[in-house]
């Protein structure tokens, strides 16, 4: 029986119980390895798979969803236009667990719209941005994050600004924002379930090499330019709530966080100072490394005293969905004095 | 000087948009009410917020008409830059009040009608010291003249003012004020009204009262369960939602702990608005957007994607006038066909068409269940007119039934069912089951897509599957013809029959007894859902000649049925079309109707 104890999660399940349909995506690509450390963090985390609300819109990267938790619900809503969805279901029934996941065209081109009110109303999701820099389905075009003088694979320079979704989130008033690797599950998987425990949008820009269309020298998306010129500003390690905080480390190295459902996530420091509390450092940073052609990556910035729509809306704990007449009806004295006959 | 009027007459009142004569006008015609007599208000207003002009008619009618109406019998004239026109407006015999500096000479002196010079700029000077308010009490001025001239008592336009201000006792009372500036003015200078009166009636109005289509529908929402909205403001539309925010902000927050059992989002346009009740929709929750044609063209590919992946939605379409931008401010039936097709490929959707606002109120309720129903988007199309203008009604009736929230599985349901699949056809309906994501059971889950799906909604680009799929939702359409509202039939054995929809349906009533007094009784078939119900064709097969009425150039209605309904059956229609953007009157009809009827006696007599 032990041995077997030592195969379920917290809510008494198995890591099987987490994986999807066999993917469909291109051997090696970036969006796989996702996926696994999707898997490893909702299995790790405990997440019931009839609480979990899978959201996507159109692209390599809205096609994941099908490849876990196969028990969940899932949505292939339409191009860019997951966040809204997204939205109304979480409106609908307030207990779901929201997990969306885009692409970089997806988000940047012709969701942008959909993904900054999004996170102006902080809606209480978690938001994946498998970020490949082009567009795989339709076979390699830049998308709106590829960086000034990435090249095409087949020829082509992009001389149009970048946006970055990391820092577009955070002057948008983003309450958790963090940026990892596909490749760097080490890094990734506390974020995610650092993402679950927040309340509110958490947005996750994950760089994601496309092994077909940019992975070549040239790309900035590429498995060796990420591996080359990653810089983390901190190392996640997640505690989950009640668990008690046994590492070991000196003053002044380990920044704090406690998120909304109790957890906490500390975070080594590592080459340089750097506050994930700090709106404004953050985008400094975000933009320097940027223009010294660097990746950060960590926990780029949280905040935890915002409340999320659902709060903001006031909206009671018992989900909308579960309303019924009595409860959403006019009595018929009422009734009549606002239609007529009283 | 022409016939006297009695309990049929029309005042327009023409002024600048922004002066604030609404309130005026909505007491004058609460007034009218309150003698009993049936009123139909119609607000022919521009797209402008202050400065451009804007009409507001008043039609009081014993016979209880509800359309505009081309004849003017009492004009108001505030507005300088339409004097010409306006006064050209008013019939033979008719009367003009009007600001007494306006010039009656060339185009605006006519022999045949009355005039009333008032000199309501030096009234409102010597009568109104708070410079504020002059502008709106100037208006009053104008409803105490009327008041007069009409003999409306002073205590039936104390009471009309006590509930347009209902919550301002100070504001009825600075207004009573200036109604009797301007009925003491009437009074001592001008000579009374000779062609139109009003005489007190007795139960055509009994237990009526006013309300607006888009209050209306906001009403049906509330009552049918509707617990999320979002929406993008547009004109007509806009006042839909706020009467919806209205109604559920005064009755559906928790008085103690404040928490309210709904979620309204204002979202950043329609392509989001549509997204988020979908997305309601699909979690279980009742949901409803509203908008007019411009949101509709953006909302095309979410109503696509639901209608194929089977979601829930209501969406109330206030038309106005297109194409593109077109008349914001003006009324048309210019998307019935848009809506009914809305999406690439094959698609269709329950389109509801109400005519009265009792009905949107119902087809609100309605939708919310059908849609649930049958799993798919539900249109409601409103327009302008019935929308935004104020009809008289009888009361609504409160529901009885309860929610039908249709083919959903439980827990429970799925212990006994393991094996169920998504998009099956069970019941042969074409209806398929659905679960609701939160439902804890391990077969409860499935992948909602917009892509290629079998019955177990796994991706599929099989063709056999493909067809399959796409021959069970034509016959999910065809089960929603029993499931709409039915039509409306008024049927005496007569051989033409006149079939339309929506807000047409009061100018039909009109022209049909006019029809009537030049000799020709009509049957009337009033369609009140996309898809058809059977009941059409079988009208069509029992007349000889049908007349289709609509508002819009391509005979939208009209081209629908040329495509349901045998050969046979189309060559007994013919097309009667209105589009000039101010809404349909019975004239509209009557003249191209008779038109027709001798061209067809010329080119041979009756069709046998």
């Amino acid at each position: 029986m032990t041995a077997a104890a030592q195969t379920l999660n917290i809510i008494g399940l198995a890591r099987e119980v987490y994986k999807g349909s066999p993917t469909t995506l291109c051997a090696g690509c970036g969006h796989n390895s996702i996926t696994n450390h999707l898997i490893k963090a909702l299995y790790e985390y405990g997440v019931p798979p009839h609480r979990l609300a899978k959201m996507s819109g159109i692209g390599c990267s809205s096609k994941t969803p099908a490849y876990f938790v196969d028990q969940a619900h899932g949505f292939n809503g339409l191009h860019g236009r997951m966040p809204s969805a997204a939205t109304g279901a979480k409106l609908a029934n307030r207990e779901l667990m929201v997990v969306g996941i885009s692409g970089d065209g997806d988000t940047a081109s012709i969701g942008l719209g959909q993904y900054c009110h999004t996170i102006r109303r902080n809606v209480d999701m978690t938001y994946i941005v498998e970020n490949n820099g082009v567009y795989g389905l339709t076979k390699g075009q830049f998308s709106a994050t590829a960086d000034v003088g990435s090249t095409l694979k087949h020829g082509g320079i992009n001389t149009f600004s970048t946006i970055d979704v990391c820092g577009l989130a955070i002057e948008l008033g983003a309450t958790f924002v963090a940026r990892s690797f596909s490749g760097d599950g080490k890094q990734l998987v506390p974020l995610l379930e650092a993402a679950f425990a927040h309340r509110g949008t958490a947005i996750l820009d994950v760089v994601s090499p496309c092994v077909t269309f940019n992975d070549h020298e040239g790309s900035t998306k590429s498995y060796a330019y990420v591996k080359e010129h990653d810089v983390l500003v901190n190392a996640p390690d997640f505690i989950r709530a009640g668990e008690e905080i046994v590492v070991d480390y000196e003053p002044g190295t380990v920044q704090e966080v406690e998120l909304d459902d109790g957890s906490h996530l500390l975070l080594r420091k590592l080459e340089r100072e750097y506050d994930a509390t700090d709106r404004l450092g953050a985008l400094r940073t975000i933009h320097e490394s940027r223009t010294r052609g660097e990746l950060v990556t960590g926990l780029l910035f949280v905040s935890g005293d915002e409340p999320d729509l659902c709060e903001r809306e006031r909206m009671p704990a018992r989900p909308l969905r579960d309303y019924a007449e009595g409860d959403l009806r006019l009595d018929r004295a009422t009734f009549a004095k606002v239609a007529g006959g009283a | 000087m022409g016939n006297k009027a009695v309990n049929d007459f029309t005042i327009r009142v023409a002024t600048v948009n922004g002066s604030g004569s609404q309130s005026s006008n909505l007491v004058l015609t609460n007034a009218i009410f309150r003698l009993g007599v049936p009123v139909a208000p119609k607000n022919v207003f521009p797209s402008n917020i202050e400065g451009l002009p804007t009409w507001y008619d008043i039609r009081a009618t014993a016979r209880g008409y509800r359309c505009r109406t081309r004849t003017i019998d009492l004009l108001v004239a505030l507005n300088t830059a339409t004097w010409t026109q306006d006064v050209a407006s008013v019939r033979s015999g008719g009367a003009i009040v009007h600001e007494s500096t306006y010039p009656v000479a060339g185009l605006t002196l006519r022999e045949d009608i009355a005039y009333y010079a008032v000199p309501f700029t030096e009234l409102a000077k010597a009568h109104v010291k708070d410079g504020a308010m002059r502008k709106y009490l100037t208006n009053m001025i104008y409803v105490g003249v009327l008041a007069e001239l009409l003999r409306i008592p002073e205590a039936t336009m104390e009471a009309a003012l006590g509930a347009q201000f209902k919550s301002k006792p100070k504001a009825a009372a600075a207004n009573l004020e200036a109604v009797r500036v301007g009925s003491a003015y009437a009074r001592e200078h001008l000579a009374s009204l000779e062609n139109i009166a009003i005489e007190p009636m007795t139960g055509a109005t009994d237990e009526m009262f006013f309300i607006d289509g888009n209050r209306a529908a906001a009403l049906g929402c509330v009552m049918g369960g509707c617990t999320v909205s979002a929406w993008y403001p547009i004109t007509p539309a806009s006042s839909l939602c706020e009467s919806f925010i209205a109604l559920c902000e005064k009755y559906r927050v928790d008085a103690v702990t404040g928490e309210r059992k709904y979620a309204i989002v204002q979202a950043e346009d329609e392509l989001a608005a549509i997204g988020m009740i979908i997305g309601a929709g699909w979690a279980g929750a009742r949901a409803m957007t509203a908008t007019s044609g411009p949101g509709i063209s953006l909302m095309a590919e979410y109503v696509g994607y639901a209608s194929f992946a089977e979601i829930p939605a209501v969406i109330f379409d206030v038309q106005r006038v297109g194409p593109s931008t077109g008349l914001p401010t003006r009324t048309m039936q210019g998307d019935l066909s848009f809506t009914y097709t809305l999406g690439h490929g094959d698609t269709k959707h329950p389109v509801l068409l109400p005519g009265t606002v009792e009905e949107i109120y119902e087809d609100g309720m309605a939708a919310l269940d059908l849609a649930e129903r049958m799993q798919c988007p539900v249109f409601v199309l409103s327009d302008l007119d019935l929308g935004m203008n104020s009809w008289l009604t009888k009361p609504f009736a409160f529901p009885e039934k309860p929610f039908d929230r249709g083919k959903i599985l439980r827990a429970e349901d799925l212990s006994a069912h393991p094996d169920w699949g998504r998009y099956r056809d069970v019941d042969g309906d074409g209806i398929p089951y659905r679960t609701l994501p939160g439902t804890e059971h391990p077969a409860a889950g499935y992948f909602t897509r917009g892509t290629g799906h079998d019955e177990e909604a796994k991706y599929s680009e099989n063709p056999v599957v493909w067809l399959r799929n796409l021959d069970r939702l034509a016959r999910k359409h065809d089960t929603a013809r029993t499931l709409v509202p039915q039509p409306q039939c008024d049927e005496a054995g007569n051989a033409i029959g006149i079939l339309a929809y929506g807000s047409t349906h009061h100018a039909v009533v009109e022209a049909r007894d006019l029809l009537r007094e030049a000799g020709l009784e009509t049957d009337y078939i009033r369609v009140r859902a996309l898809p058809l119900a059977a009941e059409v064709a079988a009208f069509i097969d029992r007349h000889e000649t049908v007349y289709v009425v609509e508002q819009n150039r391509d005979g939208q209605l009209f081209g629908i049925l040329r495509n349901e309904l045998r050969p046979e059956q189309i060559a007994r229609l013919r097309s009667i079309r209105h589009y000039n953007g101010v809404s349909i009157d019975a004239s509209a009809i009557v003249d191209p109707l008779l038109e027709s009827r001798r061209e067809l006696a010329h080119a041979g007599g009756a069709r046998s």
